[in-house]
Formats: structure tokens, sequence, C-alpha cells
């Protein structure tokens, strides 16, 4: 009774606090937007994927981005709470350490899929207007999207909240999390194609679990994957169900 | 039955040992005291009895649950209010008592009238929907003791309550600390290190200097046992050896030129004291305070260590405690 309280207390907070910061808000939307009129009309101008537009192609690729820069930076805000002392109000309740986890992710979880429902309806617009042609937006796409977008930011928050979990600076964290988030960003094949990989990378490629989320996300938005979607998405939930997991051990060890 | 009982509580970090087997009995309803200067042992004790670290040895109940096997239920029945705010500045402070509310458990109903209730014993009603970051030190530390009791913990922890306020906002937080405690009915436990608040609030007091208890006794006995009033001179060359025969003198202290006499009813013997040594520049008569206690059992003044109400050194502080 009081854990499922204290669970929504926890999300309360984070979502008054994500309503309350609009810039973060603003920036998360701003930076995608650009990446697809930047990048994908200055390549798609010469560049197309096997007949697709590039701008359409990196559509599902900057959907993913978004989540995954959002979901894994959420953690800083376990660390700015341990550096407010605000965590030791939160520790020092009678909830347990696996609570405070599951809260955290929702908090986290929500503000993803927030800024990933704004964009999807951004891609609405912008096909609607012929910027994006031949994206396939409808609310069963838009609602398998955002199914995807779900299971994959539960385990990329978990990420970013067990790295801020073990950390007492945010400097330290956005360190540790830069160089971890651009590699997989990039070796997930939001901005190429992943079937013609030179030998190197393909190992990478196929071990990063956002390569299957930008896959899944691509088969149901452009009918274009490397794999089945639900293939993918199985491969995100076990991602996902993992993360959890060690989450939630990081929790119990996590000091004031 | 106490509400909090130690047995040989020990808590050692790598070289330092910062609580030594302690022992300690609290009976509900009391206001306990622990004084002492910076790392005396104060704020890692409270932190072993509200479950935030577990001791290297010993052990603690608190409401009769052992603060090792039985967390959850310790914490279930205190509060807390940190030496260091630890509300949510994004918040405004009805949001930051309605999410304590919600992380204990209160049903919304009981919730709500208990943010009414507590914001006025704190009066804060009318800056309730202001964030945080707006309030003062002052009005942030009432808030945080009005979080503290919301959930009507048996316990409520205050660590170091008016570190850093200005003497007004301490008198209101003395004021407001008094009067929950009188209509709260709850026992309550203060770290502080400063003597004044330890003497004007606790029912009995615990001296900790270097993690072990010096003395504990209530502040009015505390002072009995120094057995006089003090009497400070400043002279440059006492007769120190014809003050120690006048029998009412009870102690003689020197340093540098200023000469401390504990004396027994020190108003009607001071002209003799006068008469005895010799050429004096200044004289001052105070009956004892816990200060002249501190001294008395620790032989240092407990001001020596530097105050920590600075922000950085608070920050040093943190973080060489983890």
């Amino acid at each position: 009774m009081s854990e499922t309280s204290g669970i929504y207390a926890l999300w309360y907070r984070e979502f008054k606090v994500f309503l309350r910061e609009k810039s973060r808000v603003v920036s998360s939307i701003i930076n995608p937007i650009l990446w697809l009129l930047i990048i994908g009309g200055g390549l798609g101008a010469s560049v197309d994927i096997e007949g697709i537009n590039y701008q359409t192609f990196i559509y599902p690729g900057v959907l993913a981005q978004t989540i995954l820069f959002s979901s894994i930076f959420f953690g800083v805000y376990i660390v700015w709470d341990r550096k407010i002392d605000f965590l030791k109000e939160v520790l020092v309740a009678p909830i347990s350490r696996t609570s405070i986890f599951i809260g955290k992710i929702l908090g986290g979880a929500t503000d993803a899929l927030i800024q990933s429902f704004i964009l999807l309806l951004v891609g609405v617009a912008f096909t609607t207007i012929g910027i994006i042609p031949g994206l396939n937006l409808n609310i069963i796409t838009v609602l398998l999207s955002l199914v995807v977008l779900l299971v994959t930011t539960t385990g990329l928050v978990s990420i970013g909240l067990i790295i801020g979990s073990q950390m007492e600076s945010p400097e330290g964290f956005q360190l540790i999390v830069s160089f971890l988030v651009f590699p997989m960003f990039f070796l997930s094949g939001a901005l190429f194609p992943i079937n013609n990989l030179p030998a190197w990378m393909a190992p990478f490629t196929f071990l990063n679990p956002l390569t299957y989320a930008v896959d899944a996300l691509r088969g149901i938005l452009l009918g274009v994957s490397q794999f089945h979607v639900a293939y993918d998405l199985g491969i995100v939930s076990l991602f996902s169900i993992g993360m959890i997991l060690v989450g939630t051990q990081a929790f119990k060890r996590m000091k004031v | 039955m106490y509400v909090i009982e130690t047995r040989d509580l020990t808590k050692k970090f790598k070289n330092l040992v910062a609580v030594d087997n302690l022992n300690l009995q609290v009976s509900e309803g009391e206001i306990f005291g622990l004084l002492g200067p910076n790392g005396a042992g104060k704020t890692t004790t409270l932190l072993m009895l509200t479950t935030l670290r577990n001791p290297t040895s010993g052990s603690a109940k608190v409401n009769g649950f052992d603060v090792v096997k039985q967390p959850s239920k310790v914490r279930n029945s205190i509060g807390i209010v940190f030496q260091d705010p630890s509300s949510d500045d994004i918040l405004t402070g009805y949001e930051n008592l309605k999410l304590h509310g919600m992380l204990y458990g209160m049903p919304a109903k009981l919730r709500e009238d208990r943010i009414k209730e507590v914001l006025e014993l704190v009066d804060l009603t009318d800056r309730k929907d202001d964030l945080v970051k707006k309030y003062s030190g002052g009005m942030r530390r009432r808030l945080e003791l009005a979080r503290g009791l919301m959930h009507h913990p048996k316990i409520l922890f205050l660590d170091e309550p008016t570190l850093g306020l200005d003497p007004q906002s301490r008198d209101h937080i003395w004021t407001y600390i008094e009067k929950l405690a009188k209509e709260e009915k709850i026992t309550i436990i203060i770290t502080t290190h400063y003597m004044e608040e330890a003497d004007k609030l606790c029912d009995r007091i615990a001296i900790i200097d270097s993690g072990k208890i010096v003395v504990l006794n209530s502040p009015s006995n505390l002072k009995k046992t120094i057995g006089g009033d003090i009497v400070t001179l400043k002279t440059k060359n006492p007769n120190i050896e014809k003050l120690k025969k006048l029998r009412f003198v009870k102690k003689v202290e020197i340093k540098n030129h200023t000469l401390t006499l504990t004396v027994t009813n020190a108003s009607e013997h001071l002209p003799e004291i006068l008469k005895n040594i010799g050429k004096v520049e200044s004289v001052e008569v105070h009956s004892p305070t816990l200060d002249d206690v501190f001294i008395h059992y620790t032989g240092k003044e407990i001001r020596e260590d530097s105050p920590e109400g600075g922000w950085a050194e608070r920050a040093m502080h943190m973080r060489s405690n983890k």
C-alpha cells in the first residue's frame, strides 16, 4: 500500500519538475528537429538509401536518439538529488529501495515518452507538408512506436540511474555518460543501414541494444527492417529487464 | 521502556572511531540533546539511529525496533530534519509536504488535513504555494520542521536545527520546537554545538567528545557540577597562592593574562578576591553556562573548533564523511 503510494510520489515529483523546467523540454525537442532538418536535409540532398529519402530514413533513428539522450541523462537528477540532499529525505522514508528505483524509472520514462510523442506529432506535420515523404504514420503505427519506445526507455533510464547512483558529482556523470551515449548512438544504425557494415563495426552494432530499437521503429514506420519487429522487441525487452535487475541491486547498495 | 536505547553503538571509518561504544537511553516525551564540537560524532550517531548508516558494532533500538534488522519499521516511527536543507526547491512548500505524505503512505484526506495543521504550526500557510527556492533560510528550516512532523512520528530527530540561521530565525525555530514538544507530545533528539540551544530546549544533555559521552545530565544539574560562579579577571601579576588559600575559591585557572576562578557565591566574595589579588584590569562575573561545563569536562572550549557555518567548509565536511 505505502509502496505504491511511494512510487506514485516519486513519479509525481519527477513529473512536476519536468513540467517546471521548460527549457529542458524545449531543447529536447529542438535538437532532434535540427538533426532531421539539417543532417537529414543536407545529406539527403545528395544521398538516398535503397530508394528511401534520407530524411525519412533517419526519422526513426532520430526518435531513438531522443529517448537515448533524454533517458540516460535523466540519471543526472539522482546525482543532483544527492547533492541537494533530497535523496536523504527519500532514503529515510519507509519505502523499499526497489520502489524508489521503480518510481525513478517511471519518472524518466514519462519524460522520454512525452518528448518522443511530441516528435511523432512533428513527424505527422512534416509528412503532411511533404518534408518527410513516405512515413507511415497513423494511430496504429504511432501506438506501436510508443510501445517500442517505452520498452527501450525503461532499460536506458535504468542505465542512467545505475551510473547516477554511484556518482557524486554531476560533472563526473556527464563525462562517463558521454563516453557511453555517443558510441551507442553512432553504432545503432540511426544514420545508416546496418546490412552492409565494415567487419570491425558489425559486432559492436549488433551488441548495441539501441540497434534493435532503431530497427523496430524503422520496421513500423517505413516497413523496412533488418529483423522482424517482434524479434527486435524481444531483444530490447531482455535488455531492459536485465538493466532493471542490475539497477535494483545498484539502488540497494547506494549510500547517502 | 525507552524510546531509544543503544548498546555499545560504534562506528569506525578507515582510521577514525567516529562513535565509540555509545550507550544511551532516552525516555518517551523527552527533549534530549547531543552536544559537542564538530566531528564529535553527533551526526554519525544520528545517521545510525535513523538507519542511514549501519553501525560497525553494537546495536540500537528506536521505538523498540532494531535499526539494522527492522529499518523500515524504524523509519516509520521517526521524523528527521537534516542539518542541510533536503527539500526540493523546484517544488512549492505545499508540494514538498504532499510528496512527503505520499512517501509515508498517508491517506489523502489525512494528508491534506495534516498539511494544513503543520503549515499553521510553522506559520507558512500564506507562503505554501511559493517555490521553496524563494524561501529564506529560516523559512526553509521551518518547512522541513513541518515536514518532519507531518506523519506523526514518535521520535523527531533534529540535526543542528538552527545552524547558519540569524539570531532572529533561531529564536523562531526554538519557539516552534518548544511549542511542538508541548502540542505533539513527541520525543525529540537534538544535536547541536550551540550551548544556548541545548540549555534552552533540552531536558537532558549528553556532552559528546571524540565519539564518547563525557557526561550526561539535565542542564541545571550539569551547571551545578561546576559548584559556583565563574569569575574572569584580567591581570598582569596575580597572587595565585594567596587566592588558592581562600576557602570559597574552588578552582583557579590561568591562561595568558586571564584568570578564571570558580567561586561559590561570587557576588558576596568579590571584594575579598579583589583585595587579595593585587592590581586588576577588568572583572567579569557570570553564573555557570554549559560552556563552562564543557570546558570543565573536556578541558577545551567548544568554540575552539571553527564553526561549520561556512558553505565551503560544510561541503568539504560532507565529502570527507563519504
